[in-house]
């Protein structure tokens, strides 16, 4: 069986513009925002919702990056990785609305640990969470604030994005 | 990897993996909360059978900041001077549920010892071992190395071409041995400088550059210049003919901190004998690394531990 795509480029530019225009309603004119991407591929979408919304309201907002490893419920049973870096905005985090970031939310563990140390770096006025696609089967109390698409999948099927920055091209795709 | 136990283990891969690790520990202590929860629920003992002050602690505060249980051991006080043998004592902790042993002990091959005799199952760190080796201390130095050559631009990067002249008592020490597997794995060249009664008997198979004049080296231009430690309890014989003579001819005197290049680091891994190996001048400069050193071996220490304690002891695919 082959990678059978589900959403191409253009699919997930309107996903994510689409998830901009909400976030910043959701804000409702108040407080500054700041999309902090889970490594590896949510960083590159939080900058390029962050770039959206600067368009659209220009200032109000930045972006960064939280790695969640060292956070991880599964440390014990996986093999060690080595974490990617954490990118605060020098503005820091207090009081300000959080939008975590993801391309798959899946589990709900990732998230769990990405609040977890979200606590470490202060006290953000909200957290809200933002992914690309959400595939279902949550082992934990977590749903998604804005979501770019629903794709009820197997749990045996593989959800893979590919961003332009890592990968060259923009394409969700399932693999069996 | 299931221990550390000397640099010469260590491939560059496996040394930048560990410095880029200790770079995001670092990032840890501007944060509101500095400590982490990755070890929770793990034992780390230290284990020391030798006087240590700023490893120990530095141990201590890796362990403690990454959220695991510690347990300190000091073989002053404790069964080991009532004649308990290091295979007792090392079951014993392990009894205790130890997931690692950081060991420092007089004898060259103590931590090997415990890591491959079949006593225990736990991950054995050394923290130096006789003459033998002390790897933590050269990670911290190649840490502390790459992180002022290459500020926040250092991830991923090895010290390829960097010169590093290290002085001293070559002899007695394990930071210049694990230095040298350390460093040159990472692509820098070692220069060492020594009276000859202080340079061991194998040298010429090392893969370094030998010096007789402290001048001599320090004409190389070098990057950084690592002060050895005289290790007076190691000093048995009359290695050089007076202490003002060693400061003379191999120490980083006033007037030859003055000729370093602007961008020359002084290191030394302490406690430093000031006036001896190292004048007040050289300690006390811009250039010094010292403190840096100190507060870098917390991080690299995190970093060893998060690799060695935190996981299956498979390595990343």
């Amino acid at each position: 069986m082959v990678a059978r795509p589900v959403l191409h480029g253009p699919d997930i530019t309107r996903a994510l513009r689409r998830i901009a225009h909400e976030v910043l309603e959701s804000r409702r004119g108040e407080g500054r925002l700041v999309f902090l991407g889970i490594p590896t591929r949510g960083v590159a979408l939080a900058a390029r919702l962050q770039s959206i919304v600067d368009e659209i309201e220009p200032g109000t907002s930045s972006h960064g990056a939280l790695d969640i490893t060292l956070y991880r419920d599964d440390l014990a049973r996986t093999p060690t990785r080595t974490p990617a870096p954490t990118r605060i905005p020098t503005e820091g985090i207090d009081d300000a609305i959080v939008v975590l970031v993801d391309d798959v939310l899946y589990s709900g563990r990732t998230i769990r640990a990405a609040l977890d140390a979200l606590a470490d770096h202060g006290r953000p006025r909200a957290v809200r969470l933002a992914v690309l696609v959400d595939r279902g089967h949550r082992e934990l109390p977590i749903r998604a604030d804005f979501v770019g698409k629903n794709l009820p999948s197997s749990t045996s099927e593989r959800v893979s994005v590919h961003l332009d920055e890592f990968d060259g091209v923009d394409e969700v795709v399932i693999e069996p | 990897m299931k221990h550390l136990l000397s640099t010469r283990d260590l491939d560059r891969d496996t040394a930048v993996r560990i410095l880029d690790i200790a770079e995001e520990m670092s990032r840890t202590a501007d944060r509101a909360v500095r400590k982490l929860p990755t070890l929770r629920g793990k034992t780390v003992v230290n284990l020391f059978f030798e006087d240590s002050t700023r490893t120990r602690l530095s141990f201590e505060s890796a362990a403690k900041r990454l959220s695991a249980d510690v347990i300190t051991f000091s073989a002053k006080g404790s069964s080991v001077s009532k004649g308990e043998s290091l295979k007792d004592t090392a079951q014993t902790l392990e009894a205790m549920g130890a997931d690692a042993i950081v060991v420092r002990h007089g004898v060259s091959g103590a931590a090997e010892l415990l890591a491959h005799a079949g006593w225990i199952d736990a991950t054995i760190v050394n923290a130096g071992d006789g003459t033998h080796e002390h790897p933590t201390q050269a990670l911290l130095d190649a840490y502390t190395i790459r992180s002022r050559r290459f500020g926040d631009d250092a991830r991923g990067r090895d010290l390829a071409g960097l010169r590093i002249v290290i002085v001293g008592d070559i002899l007695h020490s394990r930071v210049a041995r694990s230095n040298v597997w350390l460093l040159t794995a990472l692509g820098a060249h070692v220069h060492l400088v020594a009276p000859r009664t202080l340079l061991p008997s194998g040298i010429s198979t090392w893969p370094v550059t030998v010096h007789e004049s402290l001048d001599d080296a320090l004409d190389t231009g070098p990057d950084a210049v690592m002060m050895l430690r005289i290790q007076s309890e190691r000093m048995h014989d009359a290695y050089f003919p007076s202490e003002r003579e060693y400061a003379r001819e191999w120490g980083l005197t006033a007037e030859r901190a003055t000729r370093l290049g602007p961008d020359t680091m002084v290191m030394h891994p302490g406690p430093m004998n000031r006036g001896l190996e190292i004048s007040s001048v050289a300690a006390d400069s811009p250039a010094s690394t010292v403190l840096d050193q100190v507060s870098n071996g917390v991080f690299v220490r995190m970093a060893v531990l998060y690799l060695l304690v935190a996981g299956e002891s498979q390595e990343e695919s």
